[in-house]
């Protein structure tokens, strides 16, 4: 393996200051991660819009980051920037910048799958909020890329068109369900992606891929054109190399959005502003119930180590409670299913995507969503179904929301007394391809970390924290994310935290390892 | 709790979903697991808690009541799988009378 000392290597911040400078133009750019991802990923390069190949006929060796790659309007779009900067124009601060789109997003001039056969083919006809902040910024997009179906899943096994590998380990998951966009970006297949997040979709998958990845607060980014799976947890946000990257990005696609009704009104926080101040002074909690049993010992190493630097830059670290923190994810597995069943509702067959006629509408609606639908989603749909039925609302969705409420309440009384908090965000390394599809339960505990806040709706995000040993390959050397929770709309904290301790770790860049994803030496 | 074949049947129903009796017979343990494992939430003692739905408690929010472009009838028509004289087709709903 080489490592990557040209464009591919450049973070976000770098390439869009080599872009300014018009050191290199931005199809030059286009050009070198449209090359890479032919060369690799597992694609038709053909036509204006190129396809992953089917399922079968993919190799081991390809990550399979992308559904579907922009290759013909990417082009065109850094050609307009490039003319537009030769001209004079000024141009946004990430100008020029490739991205990766989660395939829950809507782009119009390509198919939305979510990873679904019940939307395969289907090309929508307007573009989500963040696609169209992502093209008023000038960022390029790239492609759309594989997730599981629907956002149900925590390693992105789940897609109806092949799981994606991790790019430290082609034969591990890459987590999920944004696991397309995190390989993108960990394999150098994109410097920046959006994906989403409803109980950690995000952060778990950037935590396993070494990335630095964002929730944000509930409601700054818009759900208008992001296909819902949880209405009242789904959150778009960044993957980026670095903090910088990441907050760069959410600053240009974050804000109020009239056409989401749960869009929050007022002014959100500059991300930039304090971003290097350091935590001198701080005060950051040690979430006392996520951690401990059930966390691998190469994940509570690489925490405690996270612990000390924090420390050794002038913050005071203090153990907190979240007294309902435990009852986190079994309430999430009642309100995201609930939604998910009632929001699923309008896959019928009449509307979009697929249908399998029948001779009454009701036999087509059913017959439709049998062949659509997966095994997880459709499991999903029944417990979510069962939960709002008749007899069991009570006892299920509303005592679930009830301690939501109470969970949202342990953290206002938290950051009474701390600025931050901070855990592992997954309890494990990234695990092997299979290891967790025939159990769900074990597959939902990938959670535990980071649904608390999902449920709180506060910002968490996910930054590499060290290198640990997977328990089932001695010597193997996988990343582990530490999870960094800021007050509700306080995402410039949360960022501010992670930048610091980023600088404090030194973390290696780029996928290393026996099975790492394949990295030569660019221009 | 324990969801028999039965049960699952019913609730596939009320989903739309043509499962196989292989799916029926794989989801009625995994849901049991699942819900049982869900449950949990029941121990906690939330009598007088208001339940959350949105962290910020929106209500009531507005827009302006002006016309603004919005997506044509045939934009919107074209993803759907049969349409007949610019409707969405659907097959019959209602039963023919006797």
């Amino acid at each position: 393996m080489v490592a990557a000392t040209g464009l591919l290597g450049l973070n976000a911040t770098a390439l869009a200051a080599r872009l300014a400078a018009r050191e290199v133009s931005a199809r030059e750019v286009i050009d070198v991660y449209l090359d890479r991802i032919a060369a690799v990923d597992g694609v038709v390069a053909e036509g204006e819009v190129w396809s992953a190949k089917p399922a079968g006929e993919l190799t081991p060796d390809e990550p399979h980051a992308y559904l579907a790659v922009t290759a013909a309007a990417a082009r065109a779009h850094a050609d307009d920037i490039d003319a537009r900067r030769a001209a004079g124009h000024t141009l946004g601060p990430l100008a020029g910048v490739p991205l990766a789109l989660k395939d829950v997003l809507t782009m119009r001039g390509a198919p939305t799958t979510c990873g679904s056969r019940m939307l395969e083919g289907w090309v929508p006809p307007y573009d989500a909020t963040v696609t169209e902040r992502l093209r008023a910024a000038d960022v390029i997009v790239l492609g759309k890329t594989n997730m599981d179906e629907f956002a149900m899943g925590s390693s992105t096994e789940n897609s109806a068109f092949g799981a994606t590998r991790n790019p430290w380990d082609l034969d591990r998951v890459p987590g999920g369900s944004s696991g397309g966009s995190a390989t993108a970006v960990a394999g150098l297949l994109a410097p920046l992606a959006i994906g989403t997040d409803t109980g950690g979709s995000i952060r778990q998958p950037a935590a396993l891929t070494g990335l630095v990845g964002a929730k944000p607060t509930y409601g700054t980014m818009s759900r208008y054109g992001l296909v819902a799976f949880a209405s009242s947890l789904d959150q778009a946000g960044p993957f980026a190399r670095s903090v910088e990257d990441a907050a760069r990005l959410q600053s240009v696609t974050w804000g109020h959005d009239p056409r989401d009704a749960t869009s929050v009104p007022g002014e959100v926080p500059d991300l930039l502003a304090h971003l290097t101040d350091g935590v001198d002074g701080m005060r950051i909690g040690v979430v006392r119930e996520l951690q401990g049993e059930g966390y691998e010992p190469g994940v509570e190493a690489v925490f405690a180590a996270a612990l000390d630097r924090l420390s050794d830059l002038g913050a005071d670290i203090v153990e907190v409670s979240l007294p309902h923190a435990g009852y986190g994810l079994p309430a999430y597995y009642l309100i995201a299913p609930s939604e998910a069943s009632s929001n699923l509702a309008r896959f019928d067959g009449v509307r979009y995507g697929l249908r399998v006629d029948a001779a009454t509408a009701e036999e087509m609606n059913a017959a439709t969503r049998a062949a659509g639908f997966g095994p997880e989603v459709k499991r999903r749909i029944m417990i979510g179904t069962h939960a709002l039925s008749s007899g069991y609302f009570d006892a299920y969705y509303l005592q679930a929301s009830k301690v939501r409420s109470l969970i949202a309440e342990d953290f206002r009384t938290a950051f009474t007394g701390v600025d931050a908090l901070v855990s592992p965000t997954s309890p494990s390394v990234a695990f092997r391809l299979g290891d967790k599809t025939a159990d769900p339960i074990a597959m939902y505990l990938n959670d535990v970390a980071t649904v608390p806040a999902s449920l709180a709706g506060i910002p968490a995000l996910s930054l590499p924290g060290g290198l640990a040993a997977a328990p089932d390959q001695e010597g193997s050397a996988l990343p582990v994310g530490v999870q960094v929770m800021a007050p509700l709309k306080r995402d410039d904290v949360m960022y501010r935290v992670a930048h610091a301790l980023e600088q404090a770790t030194g973390f290696p860049a780029l996928p290393t390892g026996q099975r790492a994803v394949t990295i030569e030496e660019d221009s | 709790m324990a969801l028999s074949e039965e049960e699952v049947r019913h609730v596939a129903r009320l989903a739309r979903l043509a499962l196989t009796d292989d799916e029926v017979a794989a989801l009625a343990p995994q849901l049991s697991a699942i819900l049982g494992y869900a449950e949990q939430v029941g121990q906690v003692a939330a009598d007088d808690v208001e339940p959350t739905t949105h962290p910020f408690a929106l209500a009531d929010v507005t827009r302006p009541d002006t016309s603004a472009p919005s997506l044509s009838r045939e934009q919107l028509l074209a993803g759907a799988p049969a349409v007949e004289q610019h409707r969405f087709a659907v097959p019959r709903i209602v039963a023919e009378e006797g």
